[in-house]
């Protein structure tokens, strides 16, 4: 089972967003750097699917070189190996990213045989552009299951629990090898041990250098919506603020 | 879907009107997602936009839907401003969802017809179906657009962060292909409602693109009040300090005959399900009234809450984020303020 999982480098946004001057980008001089949430679900998947049936798991991003620090997170929680194709760190489109990471699994494949799943997540938090995944299961030929929030493999087939319009849950089919993509909820992933870091640590990482094709959606700037004004009433201190509470409810028509 | 003259679709730069041979100035089409005939609001109110950019430059709006149930939605489409409702039916595409096959349809329609803008809903299915058509095309998509203004290049805007931030971004595109972003703008009937003509579209989608489908569904689980549905909702972020601490939620909210949700913190530590998340990567909620406590209010928890029309914080920090989102505040320690609360609430009720 050798199964390949995809992430991207974003800031972890606390409570507020602020811009650079140029309005590029968000400002994370005062901000850490993470994977998505659907993403580190689904580092988590591919490290139990190896777990459960031996092989191996690698971990791909496209980023700038800082964007080791996600590899090295991912190699924490287990990934055996992981690969950086490096950038200056501008933003790529995602028909430009989808193109670079299918070019790098067939390099990848023709060394070591093929990857039965490419995991991704569903979408980046950040750009939530919906079709890495799917426009790469396209360059390979390959099928593509999206939203997976269950992933059970049988006989050669990727089964995959998600979401249904409407509620409740559909169950999708995808012969294997496939690209999955993930959302959060579909495991619950483990924290990194001390070990785990330190074996990170000292692991190599491959680097390869994308070619780039050329963006075709291409950011001009970043906006900030306009904030509601809003000032809260404030109901009260502690217990003694109950009574308060009762009143907007009741102004509500919650309680009687 | 007959082509409307006999050209290449990447031909087509008749996209809005702006080329000098074009007899045609360039169609807006809506992919429409339905069940049995029903189109989502998510699809209609793509198709308001599309109408928005329609009527003042007098380009036709057109909706494509996929199975031939969906012939049933060609009225309610037909008053949301649709002049044709293209019907993709035969070879399979009457049958289950297949993603890649109706992307396939989808960009096959696009093909055919050289539309110059392209539009679906921005649910997990309207993603799914035209970034399937995109990749089918290589095309450009840009997804969960609030605002589109078709020239060269067309430029859009569209969310990113759930919503917390908005991108200004060209399309290089020959038909620009969008999703449009939940409730950007609301679905409305058009002033003049037109009766669609209905065109039945078949086209060969290899039997290869029908690997991935729908092999089954499970109906929700109609008991209890969703989180999505909920009237009322009682949150709890990390403040709550464990699972057991969610007790006296749980009280409050049954005594309101609301939901609980939590945050993401809450679900990452395994509190709760994550089927309780409120956020970007959880549900999206719409209560009346959102009570949340002991939640900071990250971007993340924030995305998710913001469909609720009140919001009530308890907070020990009344400089947490979130309060500046909240119209009413209490301050102090959920643990000391949620009892008192529910002791209050069940004397009012009794």
């Amino acid at each position: 089972m050798n199964v390949l999982v995809c992430v991207k480098r974003v800031p972890t946004t606390g409570g507020r967003i602020t811009l650079t001057p140029d309005e590029q980008d968000i400002d994370t001089r005062f901000s850490g750097w993470t994977v998505s949430p659907h993403e580190e679900c689904a580092v988590e998947e591919a490290v139990r699917l190896v777990e459960v049936r031996g092989g191996s798991s690698t971990v791909l991003t496209l980023g700038p070189a800082a964007a080791e620090e996600q590899l090295r997170d991912a190699l924490a929680v287990g990934v055996d190996e992981a690969v950086l194709l490096e950038t200056d760190g501008s933003e790529w489109d995602p028909q430009e990213t989808a193109a670079a990471i299918a070019g790098a699994v067939s390099s990848l494949e023709a060394e070591r045989g093929p990857f039965d799943l490419l995991l991704f997540g569903n979408e980046a938090a950040d750009t939530a552009d919906h079709q890495v995944g799917i426009r790469v299961a396209h360059a390979l030929g390959r099928p593509c299951a999206a939203g997976a929030k269950a992933l059970e493999l049988r006989d050669g087939t990727a089964v995959v629990r998600r979401e249904a319009p409407g509620g409740g849950w559909e169950v999708l089919e995808a012969p294997m090898p496939a690209v999955v993509t993930v959302k959060e909820g579909i495991n619950l992933p483990r924290y990194p041990s001390v070990p785990g870091r330190i074996r990170a640590k000292k692991k190599e990482i491959r680097r390869l250098a994308p070619e780039r094709a050329g963006a075709r959606l291409r950011k001009r700037r970043l906006v900030l919506p306009p904030e509601r004004e809003q000032r809260a009433e404030v109901l009260g201190h502690g217990p003694e603020a109950a009574p308060k509470v009762v009143e907007v409810l009741r102004g509500l028509g919650l309680v009687p | 879907m007959a082509p409307r003259r006999p050209r290449r679709w990447w031909r087509s730069c008749a996209a809005w009107g702006s080329c000098p041979d074009a007899e045609v100035p360039g169609v807006i089409l809506a992919y429409v997602d339905h069940r049995e005939g029903a189109p989502d609001d998510a699809s209609l109110e793509a198709l308001t936009l599309g109408r928005g950019l329609a009527e003042p430059t007098g380009r036709p709006l057109e909706a494509l839907v996929v199975g031939g149930a969906g012939r049933a939605a060609a009225q309610v489409l037909g008053a949301h401003g649709a002049s044709v409702v293209h019907v993709v039916e035969g070879g399979g595409l009457d049958g289950p969802y297949a993603p890649e096959a109706w992307g396939a349809a989808l960009a096959e329609a696009i093909r055919a017809s050289g539309p110059a803008l392209v539009l679906a809903p921005g649910t997990d299915r309207g993603h799914e179906v035209l970034a399937h058509a995109a990749a089918a095309l290589d095309l450009p998509m840009a997804a969960n657009c609030v605002r589109i203004e078709p020239g060269e290049p067309t430029v859009v805007l569209r969310q990113r962060w759930g919503g917390t931030l908005l991108e200004e971004a060209e399309v290089d595109a020959p038909s620009v292909l969008c999703t449009v972003a939940l409730h950007a703008v609301p679905a409305e009937p058009a002033g003049a409602p037109v009766g669609p003509e209905v065109r039945p579209f078949s086209p060969a989608i290899p039997e290869e693109a029908f690997r991935t489908r729908v092999v089954g569904r499970v109906e929700p689980d109609r008991r209890g009040v969703s989180l999505a549905e909920a009237k009322v909702v009682v949150g709890g972020g990390r403040g709550v300090g464990g699972p057991e601490g969610f007790r006296v939620l749980e009280e409050l909210a049954e005594l309101l005959g609301g939901a609980v949700g939590c945050s993401r913190v809450v679900t990452s530590a395994g509190w709760r399900p994550h089927a309780d998340q409120i956020g970007q990567t959880g549900t999206r909620i719409a209560p009346d009234l959102y009570i949340a406590c002991g939640i900071s209010g990250a971007t993340q928890h924030m995305v998710g809450a913001r469909g609720a029309k009140r919001l009530l914080v308890i907070n020990k920090d009344p400089e947490a984020p979130i309060v500046s989102h909240a119209d009413w505040v209490v301050v102090g320690d959920l643990h000391e303020v949620l009892p008192a609360v529910v002791a209050a609430v069940r004397e009012a009720l009794r």
